[in-house]
């Protein structure tokens, strides 16, 4: 099975405190540590488990300038055959429709069975997984938490609903699926794979390469413009529970039957 | 004469983006491995065997070893980083007995054969079989001229005895690179021979209990006519000691770089904790003498880091540092006994109590200067290089 999965840079919230800049229009980028969002590693990772199992490939594409290629590097020292960096001046200031519109065009140049997204990223809305299915006019899911190979035609995905219940649907290949975190367990990138991609070269497709013109992508095309950031003010609803730590659980515990936290 | 450097920067760069990631990665490990078990580690004097299994696969056993025998060849600064994030487990312990595979495993590469080293090495870089190093004896440590386990030649075997103790790994290895009296006295007798656990003859004290390096397992080995295959033999019979010399070059590199990492975890919790911690309606940053003592802290840390990095490149570059590794290793060793003493001062009380980091790094610290050759050690090799 051919698989794409794509990738995103995002800033990793596990190392940063993210502070929203002084005139609000951004975050503080200063020393921030970057890292690949995490639903797309578990993408990625459930884009390898599958190659193992049923054979074929996995490419890992991402939309970004050269420092993202440290993201499909990594995604390819994990596991990855290919990576795909689609880097141009004229993709800068999209929205989510644009890079659906950069991903399209890089899905239709190649031949994948498979094409799997994060179900949003760290800094994202959670839109360009359903955006590209449409635009590829292909079957879709969302917030998959399990794929089953069941033949060359078809895949079982299981789907997290409301509540912590659970869907599964047959979906048709080829499709789009975005990805839940807990799906897998990502392995971790070991040194091996890390020496072996150091000096592969990654391919960069820009507009052109593409077919995209200026109008289609990039800062002029967006229709969704971010107006502010900032921090919500603090509201009420927390409770500090006070005592010994028995009695804080206890308190806990009471406090979530009361409130259907646990049946 | 043409002068190039190798670097397009024109400062000194020692890390590759490729070294990065290993940093990244190994972080991610550490943090989800080793952090949220190292203070059970600490209390129970070791680890489960498994961790073993994890760090091997990930290709911390494997770094700077022949991919012939499982290992991931890379560049001295490899080394270090897999070193450096090591030590952000915050327990020297944890990284000695997972590292004591790095004084074992050399003598075997530089002085076995072919079938030893296919025999030995693959086990220990998968993380299947775990090695140790025995040198010290009760009765010496950095005297090792003067050792005097003796190992005497009756017929396909070898028949040891006497012992050997602050043995790194010794409750849990599977074998040891062990060094022996095979001839006279002196330098010119000593043997290096791989001893199995297991061999008739052949038993481990319970662990000693330590000041620091609680999670590293440290024991006395017993031998008594305890009956090793000649073939088990490292290189020719009385050749031991330049085997064991060799690896002194690497173990204190190694040692700078725990020293320098352990003053710099100790410098960053004292920094954490001096921007948070009001006394008198002030942080304890606000305070000029606090100020001051982090700045110092900082200095040295980045000083001795910087001087121990040069000295590996030098290394890692083929060039002999026995004097600058050995000056490395007490600079650094000074710069952490400073640093680590003035982190649980800044902590003032919290410093003196088990939860806080800083009380480990403190205790932990103290074995640097002694371990892979004292102060004192390292001082003659010096003075015999410079006088």
């Amino acid at each position: 099975m051919e698989i794409l999965v794509c990738v995103k840079r995002v800033p990793d919230t596990s190392e940063n405190e993210i502070e929203v800049n002084s005139d609000g229009t951004d975050i503080e980028r200063d020393d921030l540590v970057y890292s690949v969002n995490e639903w797309d590693n578990y993408a990625v990772e459930e884009a390898i488990q599958i190659k193992d199992k049923v054979g074929g490939s996995v490419t890992v594409v991402t939309v970004g300038d050269e420092e993202s290629e440290e993201v499909l590097r990594r995604e390819m020292a994990m596991g990855a055959d290919n990576g795909i960096l689609l880097e141009d001046d004229a993709f800068e200031g999209s929205d989510g429709k644009g890079i659906a519109a950069i991903l399209k065009a890089a899905v239709e140049k190649g031949n994948y069975d498979l094409i799997l997204t994060g179900a949003q990223a760290d800094d994202g809305a959670a839109q360009v997984g359903g955006m590209l299915a449409a635009m590829l006019d292909l079957p879709y899911a969302s917030l998959v938490n399990f794929i089953d190979v069941s033949d060359d035609k078809k895949l079982k995905v299981g789907r997290e609903i409301e509540g912590g219940n659970q869907e599964m649907n047959e979906i048709e290949l080829p499709c789009v699926l975005s990805i839940q975190t807990g799906i897998n367990e990502p392995r971790y990138v070991g040194i091996r794979g890390i020496r072996k991609v150091a000096s592969v070269e990654i391919p960069t497709h820009g507009a052109s390469d593409l077919g995209l013109g200026a109008d289609a992508v990039g800062a002029g095309a967006a229709k969704v413009k971010r107006l502010d950031y900032f921090v919500p003010e603090l509201g009420e609803g927390a409770e500090m529970l006070e005592g010994s730590t028995e009695e804080k659980v206890a308190k806990l515990i009471e406090l979530l039957k009361a409130k259907g936290g646990i049946k | 004469m043409s002068h190039t450097f190798k670097t397009s920067c024109e400062c000194q760069q020692y890390f590759t983006d490729s070294h990065d990631m290993v940093r990244k990665s190994l972080r991610d490990f550490i943090k989800k491995e080793v952090l949220p078990f190292i203070g059970e580690w600490e209390e129970a004097g070791g680890f489960p065997k498994e961790v073993y299994r994890k760090a091997a696969d990930v290709g911390i056993l494997g770094m700077g070893y022949p991919e012939e025998y499982g290992g991931i060849p890379g560049d001295i600064f490899y080394s270090v980083v897999v070193t450096e994030e090591l030590m952000r487990s915050g327990s020297g312990g944890f990284v000695a007995g997972l590292g004591s595979l790095n004084i074992a495993i050399p003598p075997i590469l530089s002085m076995g054969t072919p079938e030893q080293k296919e025999r030995f090495v693959p086990p220990v870089l998968a993380g299947e079989k775990i090695a140790a190093l025995a040198i010290t004896e009760p009765g010496g440590g950095s005297d090792v001229a003067a050792l005097q386990t003796t190992a005497v030649r009756d017929g396909d075997h070898y028949v040891i005895n006497g012992s050997k103790t602050f043995i790194t790994s010794a409750t849990v290895a599977d074998y040891i690179t062990c060094a022996v009296r095979t001839g006279g006295e002196g330098a010119h007798g000593i043997s290096l021979i791989v001893v199995e656990a297991g061999s008739p003859g052949y038993s481990v004290s319970q662990k000693l209990k330590k000041t620091g390096w609680w999670a590293s397992d440290t024991a006395e080995i017993y031998f008594d006519d305890c009956r090793v295959p000649v073939e088990n033999l490292l290189g020719d019979e009385n050749n031991g000691f330049y085997g064991i010399m060799a690896n002194f070059q690497t173990e204190r590199l190694a040692l700078s770089i725990m020293a320098n990492m352990t003053a710099k975890l100790a410098m960053e919790e004292a920094l954490k904790y001096a921007r948070k911690r009001r006394v008198f309606g002030k942080t304890l940053t606000g305070y000029q003498v606090n100020r001051h003592k982090l700045v110092d802290m900082a200095t040295l840390v980045e000083a001795s880091t910087e001087f121990t990095y040069r000295v590996a490149a030098k290394i890692g570059a083929g060039i002999d540092q026995y004097k600058e590794v050995s000056m490395a290793k007490n600079f650094a060793c000074s710069v952490s006994d400073k640093v680590t003493y003035d982190a649980v001062q800044i902590f003032g009380g919290h410093g003196y109590m088990r939860e806080n980091l800083v009380e480990r790094l403190y205790r932990d610290n103290r074995i640097l200067s002694i371990g892979g050759g004292t102060t004192e050690i390292m001082k003659e090799i010096i003075s015999k290089m410079i006088l």
